[in-house]
């Protein structure tokens, strides 16, 4: 986490406290500034390794679409594994992993069954919130309910507490109204609010879900209807970080008390917004693939409020 | 072709169809049979207008899943994965607007007059 921001009297003033760090495949680091990526040089790496041996990290995986086989990438399974293999050679090992949905492509049993497989062999605790993929069985939602569902509300909505930090995993996939983009609902937004009484404003929130909450690209579909009214129960936190998935590629927005990132999947990209006739699988050359998957780990600085955000591909 | 995939009680459908329009001296011929491609995460075409009692096929083209939900519930197909069809037969006039359950923004309509 860089520090450049600080403000006079030597705090980080409240629109840098949450700024994001990209170590991509080539090396190249990344800073967030008033959400304006900048590119830093290589400098900053020690300090990214400085957070990762200090802080508490957690690694975030999207979008794995176990059972896609298509050209875009015939071998989801396969980069997946990669994936999970790359995160067991860690030399930090992360405390827990998140999964922001879209774990199967079709939501078969055997599809979920592979996931778990590939996913839990690692043996980390791992979050799950549902992706659109993962709700279309013949049950509409009731294979991922059954694995997943435990001790959560509603869709599959929960909270959780580790190391001061307030976890939020909500479910923005279900109840989609035509002509609308990602839903959480009022039974989802009320609950929301009440899990959030009992929370301090000193203490920092992570909310993950699967389709942004921020919209980035609402012709695609990039973005939640009321996605304001859970930000707005979000205010009076001095820090908020929004993890999401779906979109397959890194997008990033500060916005105040705010950051919003997405990742990478590890089965196959997407255009950038309005690049193509249309989101979906997109087909690289066989050698871009995997600089253009991903996981991406986050860590907490131990009494700070920063959150370090480093991505890192396949490659 | 008309379909890629046809499960053995579509191809039933088919036969049992064109058995009585052969009969009532309408052959049905594939080219005019009606029928909404998605693809590029769209219907095409957007609007599409038949008479009652027509059945309209619904064919993902797309290398993602899409769902064909009407907005008043009035039909709602199964996941369709990448060559997967839907088939629904409209008996009554109107307009009957739809959408994709997995990309709502995705929106379509079919006209139904006589």
């Amino acid at each position: 986490m860089t520090h450049h921001h600080d403000d006079d009297n030597g705090h980080i003033s409240r629109r840098h406290a949450l700024e994001c760090m990209i170590w991509a495949g080539t090396g190249v680091l990344w800073t967030i500034s008033g959400g304006i990526p900048v590119s830093l040089n290589l400098l900053g790496e020690a300090q990214a390794a400085e957070a990762m041996a200090t802080g508490f990290t957690f690694l975030q995986i999207s979008d794995s679409h176990i059972g896609f086989d298509k050209a875009a990438n015939p071998h989801a399974i396969d980069t997946l594994k990669e994936a999970m293999g790359k995160i067991q050679a860690l030399p930090q090992k992360p405390a827990f992993m998140i999964h922001t949905g879209d774990i199967t492509h079709l939501s078969k049993a055997a599809q979920f069954d592979n996931a778990a497989q590939i996913i839990g062999g690692a043996g980390f605790d791992v979050h799950y919130v549902p992706g659109e993929h993962d709700l279309i069985d013949d049950g509409n939602g009731k294979a991922y309910l059954d694995r997943y569902g435990k001790g959560t509300r509603g869709a599959g909505w929960y909270s959780f507490d580790q190391n001061g930090v307030h976890f939020v995993a909500l479910v923005n996939v279900v109840n989609l109204k035509a002509g609308g983009l990602g839903n959480l609902g009022a039974e989802q937004l009320a609950w929301l609010a009440d899990d959030l009484k009992a929370v301090s404003a000193s203490t920092p929130i992570v909310v993950f879900a699967h389709i942004p909450l921020w919209a980035v690209y609402p012709e695609w579909g990039w973005g939640t209807d009321d996605a304001a009214q859970a930000l707005g129960l979000l205010k009076r936190f001095g820090s908020v970080t929004v993890l999401n998935g779906h979109i397959h590629q890194i997008m990033q927005k500060v916005e105040g008390n705010v950051t919003f990132h997405t990742a990478r999947s590890t089965a196959f990209p997407q255009p950038a917004p309005g690049t193509a006739a249309s989101p979906g699988p997109m087909t690289v050359p066989a050698g871009q693939l995997r600089g253009l998957l991903g996981t991406s780990s986050v860590t907490v600085k131990q009494g700070g409020q920063d959150l370090a955000i480093i991505d890192s591909t396949l490659a | 072709m008309l379909c890629i995939r046809l499960p053995a009680r579509h191809m039933a459908a088919i036969l049992a169809a064109f058995t009585l329009t052969t009969a009532t001296c309408q052959p049905l011929r594939a080219a005019d049979a009606p029928m909404v491609r998605i693809e590029n995460f769209a219907f095409t075409p957007p609007v599409l207008t038949v008479k009652p009692g027509t059945t309209v096929t619904f064919r993902n083209d797309d290398d993602i899943p899409h769902l064909v939900v009407a907005n008043d519930s009035s039909f709602r197909s199964k996941a369709l994965d990448t060559g997967d069809t839907y088939e629904f037969t409209f008996t009554k006039a109107g307009d009957f607007a739809y959408f994709c359950g997995l990309h709502p923004h995705m929106q379509g309509k079919i006209t139904v007059a006589p």
